[in-house]
């Protein structure tokens, strides 16, 4: 993949906690449509870089562009219309809500009406109201969560709740998906769901996806291309097959013989 | 609007008609005798709280954030619209009742309105325990400062304000507040704030201006207890500062908590049990504080979500119910 059609991109991104460097001179560009991976052992500041670039850390060092514009110093609801939205490692949806309203939450930026027009009910409340319902019962569809729009979202089981997130960041008419771990703790079926999922919403979509995953085999059979993160820096980068071959990188996930 | 909706708001509305009549029927005429103007009273303050509890609900239940301090907003009210029709009265200006208790009302909402917002966008910035103390010592100055401005009295008690909340025009300024507040809370930003409750970090992520919306329910919640605070002055014709203490906030909170938190339903009932039961208990003199803590008590152990946790009451919903014929949408009424 070239990098002329780069989304997201980041150069030397890194952040600072008291004197700890948590990520250094991290750098990335994904293109129109692609699929990266970030892998890398546990604390290697896999998912600081998300916090990075999704504006919830701001960054002591480097710039991040969407689309060519600077995101550094946004807020992270700016950095979401701006077209990056997640899923996190550890689910985090609004648990008492249905799943319809889950998905409506994040369709709120494209909600116009005022104060006024929500007290008196006027038809441009309705008229949102009721497109918004449909658009997210129409995305709700395609994961086949139509049926369960009125169930509480916290009730559903756990593969149903990560696809729930995923719907919502979808919502947000995101270009870049940046998915915290989606497979972490679902059985083989529910991963093959997973990736019946991710394959779906990129055909359909056309976004670009940034995949931090620990489950080896979902990552080499999916990802175009993979960073590998150890102690916050980038130490290789490349396709599943020069990564899976790379002596570092069988060290840092294996340690020295 | 879907012509189902409309008929359901139409029957609601009738409901809150049949009950204006009912009252009116009550204190009209002479049923009552000698204890009218007694439980006209109550009725009266119980109309008040329930404007205040539903106001603080949106902050303690829909937002889930405690402010300890919303007496504070009430005494914005109350002062400021004491002060303006005062002075109207003093200049001379003869306004009918209903006129001048209108300005009284728009008056002491934006003026309170205007402090939330002052108050909102540095406190809300914070969450949970630190917030609740700064809404403290938001009330705290806010009664220090009324005792010590001249205007409101200096110290001493702020009387010869005109009695104007009579039980007509609080009914009606109690029915317009709570439906406002549903409509509000059944909207994009009713939403958007209950989210936030359940999870700020995944609603930010969700593209929603945490602050924006904290700051604007805040402020909508600050305006009502404005409104409050200004049917109040005008209905006990003096104001004294000490009368809201963190006591009298904590004495809201405890009904929003009774009623229900994320019910305006339950705030309604919750203020009037809570308002009327001192009252209803006075023959047993000695124990009456005991009984209403230990009622606290007992649904705080039984129901700790409250009377009716997060369940709204539609009147077209009952009489589904009633008829057997259940809808679906009986539930987001």
């Amino acid at each position: 993949m070239s990098n002329t059609t780069a989304v997201l991109e980041a150069k030397g991104l890194g952040v600072e906690f008291g004197g700890l460097k948590a990520v250094s001179q991290f750098d990335i560009s994904i293109g129109d449509g692609e699929l990266v991976g970030l892998i890398g052992p546990n604390g290697a500041g896999k998912t600081t870089v998300f916090n990075l670039l999704t504006g919830v850390y701001q960054p002591t060092e480097g710039k991040f562009f969407m689309n060519g514009e600077i995101m550094n110093g946004k807020p992270t609801h700016l950095v979401v219309h701006s077209g990056i939205a997640r899923t996190f490692q550890n689910i985090r949806l609004f648990k008492n809500m249905t799943v319809l309203d889950n998905v409506k939450i994040a369709f709120n930026r494209k909600m116009k009406y005022g104060l006024a027009s929500a007290v008196f009910r006027t038809g441009s409340f309705w008229k949102e109201e009721n497109e918004i319902d449909e658009k997210a019962r129409e995305l709700l569809k395609l994961f086949h969560l139509e049926e369960l729009a009125d169930t509480k979202a916290g009730n559903l089981p756990y593969g149903k709740q990560r696809k729930l997130e995923i719907t919502r960041a979808l919502a947000t008419d995101m270009k870049v998906l940046l998915l915290d771990e989606p497979a972490a703790g679902m059985n083989p079926t529910e991963t093959a769901e997973l990736l019946e999922s991710i394959n779906m919403i990129r055909e359909k979509f056309r976004i670009s996806i940034l995949l931090i995953e620990h489950d080896m085999s979902l990552v080499m059979k999916i990802c175009e291309r993979i960073i590998v993160l150890n102690y916050g820096q980038i130490l290789a980068s490349g396709t599943p097959e020069q990564i899976a071959n790379n002596p570092d990188v069988i060290t840092a996930y294996l340690g020295k013989a | 609007m879907p012509k189902a909706r409309k008929i359901d708001y139409i029957i609601n509305l009738a409901g809150v008609i049949v009950l204006f009549f009912l009252l009116m029927f009550i204190f009209d005429t002479e049923l009552l005798g000698r204890v009218r103007s007694y439980i006209q009273g109550i009725v009266i303050i119980a109309m008040i709280s329930i404007v205040m509890v539903c106001s603080l609900n949106l902050i303690t239940g829909f937002m889930g954030e405690f402010s300890l301090g919303h007496a504070g907003f009430m005494s914005i009210g109350a002062y400021s619209s004491a002060v303006v029709t005062m002075a109207l009265e003093n200049a001379g200006i003869i306004l009918p009742d209903l006129l001048l208790f209108l300005i009284a009302i728009v008056i002491g909402g934006i003026i309170t309105a205007l402090m939330g917002v002052l108050v909102g966008i540095p406190a809300l910035r914070l969450r949970g325990d630190y917030l609740a103390i700064v809404t403290i010592a938001f009330a705290e100055i806010i009664r220090v400062a009324f005792t010590n401005f001249q205007i409101t009295g200096g110290g001493k008690t702020l009387s010869g304000i005109p009695k104007l909340s009579d039980y007509h025009y609080v009914y009606v300024i109690t029915a317009i507040s709570v439906c406002v507040m549903y409509m509000y809370v059944r909207s994009r930003f009713g939403r958007c704030v209950r989210a936030i409750r359940e999870d700020y970090i995944a609603a930010s992520a969700s593209g929603i201006n945490v602050t924006y919306y904290k700051v604007m329910t805040f402020t909508v919640s600050a305006f009502f207890a404005g409104v409050s605070g200004a049917m109040y002055a005008h209905y006990i014709t003096s104001l004294i500062p000490t009368k809201f203490s963190f006591n009298y906030s904590a004495e809201f909170l405890t009904m929003v908590i009774l009623g229900g938190t994320g019910s305006l339903t339950g705030s309604v009932v919750g203020a009037a049990v809570l308002s009327a039961l001192p009252e209803a208990l006075r023959s047993f003199q000695a124990y009456r504080m005991l009984i209403y803590s230990v009622v606290l008590v007992l649904v705080m152990i039984f129901k700790p979500s409250g009377l009716f946790g997060s369940y709204e009451f539609s009147l077209p919903g009952v009489l589904r119910t009633l008829t057997g014929r259940k809808k679906g949408g009986a539930k987001d009424e």
